[in-house]
């Protein structure tokens, strides 16, 4: 099979274009060793040939600065490579073509045949534009395709160079070497065997070659600092971009015309009030506020839906299924545990939808530019945003958008903090708690105290994330270049399709990923809830039905009764006890205990560990009976357990301990190290205790 | 002596030699380059990152990057 590779600038709309030549004959991966994301999809060229396309990272250049940067350089410079392409497709689009150039004269010089493609051919009227493609392809030494991916323009030429690729050349069109003749003459002498151009990209890169053979590059290494120092290599460096833009603006003075007459221009008259130093702030969080609202709104519906035909499921298979460990196993284990997934999935796409509309139509990048100079006092970065408000609605595709982030000490400050923010999971709990102990009452007449409680607990995980990376951009020692460089790409209407793919593929990263803990978690803790060692636990029946002997209920009651009994004397009620001296101080008793421990599979577990808990079961998890019981549950001495001081002890726990599994895994993969989450782990969860622990003492 | 940072908006500068060892290359491959033209379009509060047209490439940099590069006014 054929074998391309997409390349090009970031916002020239190359996604497009892999979108419209594969449709959704595409597979996201991962590269081996590190999390950046590998996008391969096949294309049909005919009938009988297929092509397989690796859409890479988009970059200015060769010269990686950032992680998924480096990608590019190193699959294009491993021939042993399983990707490495037979064609390389680079993507310009008709506005930024003399930067977009910069990066094809490099990929030229790398002896694969290359092919041009020019996006946005829709816009050139607008503009002012006109090219004149066989004059381009003569100078540039290649062929040209014409394309709107807008309109799906010139897609097929596309396919149609591709079948043809034998006769498309693989020469240079400028030559490097002539920045530095002698340089390069002595490395020709040296390595006569390699291609001047990549020995020069070796020589020059501060990346780290994982997979690129190293004889080779040890030896030009070597070769380099016996002739010239990283100052003089920087300054050649600079000589040769000042080289390749010469030849680029040589080449479209004969070949690309602007008739500025003609050009209207969207983008200053959206930018003048976008990034207006008062109005850009307040349109800003106003797009935040509706977001949000939005959220809620739109999820209830369907997550009201997944919750009832989980619920349902999960009936369906207990009657239908012979009783036993095995129907037990897959109600209360792996259908409850699904479910407890499946429930985020739309919040956390529509979350990922407004995002995504918000970077296709090229505003992300302005409000990058607004919040960069604030999140620099906290040692964040501007492009921190998307993560922190992606964390919003869970924070393990929030982590994984810090990718883009070019100095390692902020991503990773990102990565560490982001976790406080308020993710969905926490509602459920926060709601449960806040209607049992915050009074329904009107302050001031105008707002509602539950209400202000629940704005109050957000606006906590923001601060609690904002302070976290400022101690921690104090603390760690982390050396670390930091060039902040992000274009303004033009404004844009967001093509649906490539919208759509967008959120399916982030919503199925969190499915997969966090998915599988999760799952993992619920089918250990249904095992620990459902059995336990001694007579108590496996007499419980016999026991439980001599207690109420004298009393009338009814077989219902019974069973809850039971259930509850069992519960306390399986593994998980053991912990439960064993726990609890530490936890009495945060005003819990070994009940909540258990549901504290049973949250590490994910947070909202503890509804539903604690309808178990005070035999809610078979009543079902609504919540007036779940509060009925809470609000009624009392210690042996007689006073109340849930009060408002144990109540606020225990949101401020949820809001601040590390309780998510998959959180700390996600994390252990991006930073490359267990290091991290456990410092995520211990440090939160300390934060947790002791905020809980001064609450509790402070208001009983 | 004028730098990308006392730009005013609106206002046009020939950039000048500067210190490549303070400037990343991403930058220089984006355009700036001595001889190159760069406008302000916009600053955000504390005049820190500044929207730039460089080279016909709209970019933002930060204010610690851009004192770095020296331009000479243009009228």
């Amino acid at each position: 099979m054929l074998k391309v590779a997409l390349i090009g600038n970031p916002n020239t709309g190359k996604t497009s274009v892999f979108n419209h030549l594969t449709g959704l004959n595409q597979q996201v991966g991962n590269y081996p060793g590190i999390t950046v994301e590998k996008k391969i999809g096949y294309c049909k060229l005919t009938r009988h040939h297929k092509a397989k396309i690796i859409d890479l990272p988009g970059t200015y250049s060769l010269n990686a600065s950032s992680l998924d940067e480096s990608i590019v350089i190193e699959l294009l410079m491993n021939k042993n490579d399983e990707d490495f392409p037979d064609v390389a497709i680079v993507v310009s689009d008709v506005e930024n073509l003399k930067r977009n150039l910069l990066l094809f004269t490099q990929i030229k010089e790398l002896e694969i045949p290359t092919i041009l493609v020019i996006n946005m051919s829709d816009r050139m009227k607008r503009k002012g534009i006109s090219i004149d493609i066989p004059v381009l392809e003569k100078e540039l030494n290649t062929k040209i395709a014409l394309v709107s991916s807008r309109t799906k323009d010139g897609i097929e030429g596309i396919k149609t160079l591709l079948q043809d690729y034998k006769n498309i050349s693989s020469d240079a069109c400028l030559d490097t070497s002539k920045i530095d003749v002698e340089y390069f003459d002595r490395l020709k002498k040296a390595f006569p065997n390699q291609s001047l151009y990549k020995l020069w990209l070796v020589i020059t890169q501060d990346v780290n070659f994982g997979k690129v053979d190293k004889k080779p590059m040890e030896d030009a290494t070597s070769f380099s600092f016996a002739t010239k120092t990283n100052s003089e290599l920087k300054k050649l460096q600079q000589k040769e971009t000042i080289v390749r833009y010469k030849f680029i603006n040589d080449t479209l003075k004969k070949g690309y015309l602007v008739d500025k007459s003609k050009a209207r221009d969207l983008r200053s008259i959206l930018d003048r009030i976008l990034t207006h130093k008062v109005f850009g702030y307040v349109i800003f969080f106003g797009i935040l506020l509706l977001i949000f609202q939005a959220i809620f709104d739109w999820s209830s519906v369907p997550m009201d839906f997944i919750d009832s035909s989980f619920a349902s499921l999960g009936d369906w298979v207990r009657n239908t299924f012979p009783a036993g460990v095995f129907t037990d196993l897959l109600v209360n284990g792996i259908i409850a545990g699904l479910g407890g997934i499946v429930i985020f999935i739309p919040q956390i796409a529509f979350l990922f939808l407004f995002i995504s509309v918000l970077e296709e139509s090229g505003y992300m990048s302005r409000v990058v530019f607004l919040m960069d100079r604030i999140m620099r006092r906290f040692g964040l970065s501007g492009k921190s945003i998307v993560p922190l408000i992606s964390g919003t609605a869970c924070a393990i595709p929030a982590i994984m958008a810090t990718r883009n982030i070019e100095s390692w000490k902020e991503r990773l400050i990102t990565i560490l903090v982001t976790p406080f923010t308020t993710c969905s999971a926490r509602l459920p709990v926060y709601a449960i708690l806040i209607a049992l102990v915050i009074p329904d009452q009107r302050i001031l007449g105008v707002f509602n105290a539950q209400g202000l409680t629940l704005m109050f607990l957000y606006l906590l995980g923001f601060a609690a994330a904002i302070i976290s990376a400022y101690i921690l951009n104090k603390v760690l020692k982390i050396k670390s270049k930091s060039y902040f460089v992000i274009e303004m790409p033009n404004y844009k209407l967001p093509m649906f399709k490539n919208v759509f793919i967008n959120v399916f593929e982030k919503t199925k990263a969190f499915l997969v990923d966090a998915g599988k803990i999760i799952l993992a978690i619920s089918i250990v803790l249904w095992f620990l809830a459902s059995y336990g060692p001694g007579e108590k636990f496996n007499n419980a029946e016999n026991i439980v039905k001599t207690e109420v002997v004298n009393q009338e209920i009814s077989s219902l009651e019974l069973d809850d009764k039971i259930a509850s009994y069992k519960l306390e004397h399986s593994y998980i009620g053991i912990v439960g006890k064993t726990i609890e001296p530490i936890i009495r101080p945060l005003g819990y008793d070994w009940k909540i205990g258990i549901a504290l421990v049973t949250s590490f599979a994910a947070r909202e577990v503890f509804v539903g560990t604690l309808a178990t808990i005070y035999s809610v079961g078979s009543a079902g998890e609504e919540e007036e009976t779940i509060k009925q019981k809470m609000a009624a549950e009392v210690y042996p001495n007689g006073k109340k357990v849930f009060t408002l001081a144990s109540g606020i002890s225990l949101l401020l726990f949820y809001a601040f301990a590390m309780q998510c599994m998959a959180t700390l895994a996600i994390v252990k993969k991006e930073t490359n190290s267990w290091k991290w989450p456990m410092i995520q782990l211990f440090g939160m969860t300390a934060i947790a205790y002791i905020t809980a622990l001064i609450s509790f003492q402070l208001f009983k | 002596m004028h730098t990308i940072a006392t730009l005013k908006k609106g206002e046009k500068g020939i950039i000048q030699e500067f210190d490549i060892d303070v400037i990343p290359l991403k930058l220089i491959e984006m355009g700036c380059l001595p001889g190159n033209i760069v406008e302000l379009v916009q600053y955000a509060p504390f005049h820190d990152p500044l929207y730039i047209n460089i080279n016909d490439s709209f970019v933002a940099i930060r204010k610690e990057t851009a004192v770095h590069i020296s331009i000479k006014k243009v009228s």
